[in-house]
């Protein structure tokens, strides 16, 4: 393994923006833009599945306030997508800005316009909609090939080709294999067959979707978002409201947490035409309620997995079927659903003879899902992490055991990943220092506490990727200034990351210079080179790699300024230091004189612009081990203990790397024992305030620790994966297990709430 | 209606309607560290000090204010400046949107309890939502500088 002596990288620096957000200035959406801006409020249908036959706008309009009311006569009749995806997007078109057939309880109907909310608030009590009101398709295993169709128009469109068919409800399917699955399967001394249910978890970031729009000086849209992907979102503007691209600029500030849920263009489209019809500045804010009945949650699934083993514990067949309901619309409903399958089948590469993966995507007239951390391979890992400890209990072998028999090792070739190789892989590390640091020996036996309660223990491993490999392209631009410090400009979202810190402390490596004289800006469509945005965990891998490769690119054309200078050939000359040294002799120049240099007569500008894109995604890895302590009367589950251990290869600040961790975790903790979604009689989810939806508080998770095992990825900018999703990954298979272990039952289901605990009884 | 608070050491007078928030009313001063993150009172992001007591902003009505000394983290930058130093070195500051109403609370905690425990502090700040951090990376940060304090 590869271990550089860095000086910047590896290093746990503060985020460039730290005191910033500390001391609480004002650099968010709402903060930064302009009082006098219209407030924009949707009309939501109570209905899910309707056709508007009649709507009034007449009386709403005349509220002292009100600017204007727009319907679906009004707004453009070409459909677009709203996913943040590399075009041409694998989700469908589907969508208008307001459509007459409305297709979930929430669904837009209306867009009003006023000077305040108040009087926003009160047009939209006094709009008359008269609605044709259609049986829904709720339930996603009826879904495909129901004779009532969530889309049944004509232009419906999919420019990608994913085996969707709105005709079918399919948004999408998708098949792939290797061996034969059924004859390794029938000769297994045992196999494991069961269904895993996942729901529609909300990303729940503490800023909700926001979007502020104006004319700029030019007479352009300006749009100010909280959004992870400003050049996607320009695409789907432009798309949306039949205007060029360049006639658009996007820009985000700081924003208030995304987890994926600003992968989506969820805000951006409704402002955006209220500005373009009234050339007034005006601004979008969900509410909370908003967020959980319009948003975009996870894609809930049905995951049926059978895995196939030796007596011994030798797993050699997954078979592997996914059922995903991506609500209404169909963002992210093709992309989600393959990461299941090929972000946990690869996992038990080692004896694995055979596999089957294959999946069908539906729409239903529920709330549209799309990105959520994790993206699929949370759903999928609950499903194969929880079969393998369902194999392991059945054999009665240790399931970490069981798990250094089966699992990937550094040099395999993965077939359930793309065919990949696994150049960095500390799996096996992972495992071992966690057992050690967990004590799992000590912990993973039931005690009885002797007042009702038990403690015990459960693992989990965990993979993702760190991009979309040969498709979304990451860049940068660094520019050298007089005072010998560094610009970098990026199109990747920092959204509370960390990414505009970590992408710097790579400016500093490459360059040699501290962190402080690297200053980063992004992402404003006008300014950054063009990037994806920040999503698959790919900033650091992706952009990272784009700005190793414009600091190569600068220091080249540093030499080329100092050749001119020093009047020599650039062959004499080489960067070192931070400085260019002219070879076997005494001689340097400086950044500061080669800037000087470069703004004086020359015709050699010290910047330099480059892409990068990857033809692999090399997986992170992590194990997580959880103690609980749960109460056999109530049902109740306490989170004592959480360890774990991660292989994102070179972590570039581990402060903030064990952040994210710790993060996700907590995340994950909160999906399998206290987020529930339900549907409410109106078909919308009754969890729509934190009331019901009870995310984790300070007191709802035990001690976590997390460490890492490094590995060296020789593709990746000085050796580091990704870190930002894997981490959700593993509370959902590792809580499960441990609530077996204490009770004697699985919990397929998530979440695992007290009172399935207590009214559960064991299945033999 | 006309009301009198004294915002972060400044007498503000204005003339508000009877149902607006405290929230509302401190932004639309310039107080824009205060944040909304729900409508149920739930997250504690709009977090502040009415006479020296943490209060959520959102569930005070401006009109109830009256009279009463309100601060918010502009108007504590230094207090707050001692200890969030020692949060940002754990990259635990993260997106930051929770920040200002978890540090106002920190401040409150710090006053009435200089030195104390763990446990006390989660309890403390339980009502302080974050969905970033997982809450270790705070509580390491304000451990450090009560470790500091004593070194």
């Amino acid at each position: 393994m590869e271990h550089k002596n860095y000086k910047a990288i590896n290093q746990s620096v503060r985020k460039k923006d730290s005191m910033q957000l500390l001391l609480g200035k004002p650099v968010y959406t709402d903060d930064i833009t302009s009082d006098d801006a219209l407030v924009v409020k949707l009309l939501r249908s109570p209905h899910a599945n309707a056709i508007v036959q009649d709507i009034n706008v007449t009386i709403a309009k005349k509220v002292p306030g009100v600017v204007d009311i727009y319907t679906w006569k009004d707004v453009p009749k070409q459909r677009f997508e709203i996913a943040g995806q590399t075009y041409p997007e694998p989700s469908p078109y589907d969508r208008l800005i307001i459509d007459r057939h409305v297709r979930f309880s929430g669904d837009i109907v209306a867009i009003i316009a006023a000077e305040t909310e108040k009087a926003a608030n009160k047009a939209m009590k006094l709009i008359k909609v008269k609605y044709e009101v259609l049986e829904p398709v709720l339930d996603f295993h009826t879904a495909k090939d129901n004779p009532i169709l969530v889309h049944p128009e004509e232009d419906w469109a999919q420019y990608c080709p994913v085996g969707g068919d709105n005709k079918r409800n399919l948004v999408s399917t998708e098949f792939h294999a290797d061996g034969d699955v059924e004859a390794i399967l029938s000769d297994c001394d045992i196999v494991i067959d069961h269904k895993y249910h996942t729901k529609a978890y909300n990303q729940a970031m503490m800023e909700t979707f926001r979007t502020y729009c104006e004319m700029d000086r030019y007479g352009r849209l300006h749009v100010i978002s909280s959004t992870q992907i400003v050049f996607h979102a320009r695409r789907i503007l432009s798309q949306a409201l039949g205007i060029p691209k360049s006639r658009i600029r996007v820009e985000k500030p700081r924003i208030g947490g995304g987890f994926g849920a600003k992968q989506t263009a969820v805000s951006e489209v409704y402002p955006a035409f209220v500005t373009l019809k009234t050339g007034r500045p005006c601004e979008l804010i969900f509410t909370r309620e908003e967020c959980f009945i319009g948003g975009c949650p996870r894609h809930e699934m049905e995951i049926h997995v059978r895995l196939g083993a030796s007596k011994d514990g030798i797993i050699r067949a997954i078979d592997f079927h996914a059922l995903s309901n991506s609500g209404a619309y169909g963002e992210h409903g093709p992309t989600t659903v393959g990461l299941t399958g090929t972000k946990s089948i690869p996992m038990y590469t080692s004896n694995l003879e055979a596999y089957r993966f294959d999946c069908e995507v539906v729409y239903t007239n529920t709330v549209s899902a799309g990105a959520y951390r994790g993206y699929g391979a949370t759903q999928g890992l609950f499903a194969v992490e929880s079969a393998v400890n369902e194999l392991a209990e059945k054999l009665h072998i240790d399931p970490t055991s069981i798990r250094d028999k089966n699992m990937v090792k550094e040099g395999m070739v993965m077939p359930a990943y793309y065919g990949e190789t696994a150049n960095a892989c500390a799996l096996d590390r992972c495992l071992d220092h966690c057992r050690r640091i967990f004590n799992w020996e000590e912990k993973y036996p039931v005690r009885d506490m002797g007042n009702g309660k038990v403690r015990t223990a459960g693992v989990a491993m965990a993979m993702q990727g760190s991009c979309i490999s040969n498709l979304d392209v990451g860049s940068a631009t660094v520019k050298l200034n007089e005072d010998g410090g560094y610009n970098l400009l990026i199109g990747a979202a920092d959204m509370g990351t960390g990414c505009d810190t970590i992408l710097s402390q790579m400016v500093a490596e490459s360059m040699g210079c501290s962190v402080d004289n690297v200053a980063v800006f992004g992402a404003d469509t006008d300014a950054s080179p063009y990037d994806s945005g920040s999503y698959a965990s790919s900033t650091t891998y992706i952009t990272g790699m784009a700005v190793y490769k414009a600091c190569e690119s600068l220091k080249k054309r540093m030499c080329a300024i100092a050749a001119e200078m020093l009047d020599c050939n650039v062959d004499e000359l080489a960067f070192e230091d931070g400085q260019v040294i002219r070879l076997g002799t005494d001689t340097t120049v400086s950044p500061v004189d080669i800037t000087y240099k470069a703004q004086c007569n020359s015709n050699l500008v010290a910047e330099a612009t480059e892409s990068h894109a990857s033809p692999v995604s090399p997986p992170p890895y992590m194990v997580g081990m959880v103690e609980i302590e749960l109460d056999k009367l109530t049902g109740k589950v306490d989170i004592l203990d959480y360890k774990a251990v991660v292989d994102c290869g070179i972590p570039i600040n581990p402060a903030l790397a064990r952040v994210q961790t710790e993060g996700g975790i907590v995340q994950g903790i909160g999906h399998t024992l206290m987020e529930n979604v339900t549907f409410n009689r109106f078909n919308r989810p009754a969890e729509s305030s934190f009331l019901q939806y009870k995310i984790p508080t300070r007191l709802d998770m035990g001690k976590l620790r997390v460490e890492f095992e490094h590995s060296y990825e020789p593709t990746g900018p000085f050796g580091a994966k990704s870190i930002g999703e894997i981490v959700i990954n593993t509370p959902g298979p590792a809580i499960a297990h441990a609530i077996y272990r204490a009770t004697g039952v699985w919990h397929r289901e998530l979440p695992i709430t007290p009172e399935q605990i207590a009214l559960s009884k064991p299945e033999e | 209606m006309e009301i009198k608070i004294k915002l972060n050491g400044k007498m503000v007078v204005d003339n508000i309607e009877a149902d607006l928030l405290l929230i509302d009313f401190v932004r639309s001063h310039g107080c824009r560290s205060v944040k909304r993150g729900c409508e149920s009172s739930n997250c504690g992001l709009c977090t502040v000090l009415m006479d020296g007591k943490p209060v959520l902003s959102c569930s005070v009505l401006a009109a109830r204010a009256d009279g009463h000394t309100v601060q918010t983290l502009e108007g504590l930058q230094e207090e707050a400046s001692n200890f969030v130093g020692f949060i940002a070195d754990q990259g635990a500051d993260q997106c930051g949107f929770c920040n200002p109403g978890f540090v106002m609370n920190t401040i409150s905690l710090l006053r009435e309890n200089p030195d104390p425990t763990d446990d006390e502090i989660r309890a403390y700040l339980s009502g302080n939502l974050c969905r970033c951090t997982g809450y270790e990376g705070q509580l390491r940060g304000i451990r450090n500088y009560l470790n500091s304090r004593k070194d």
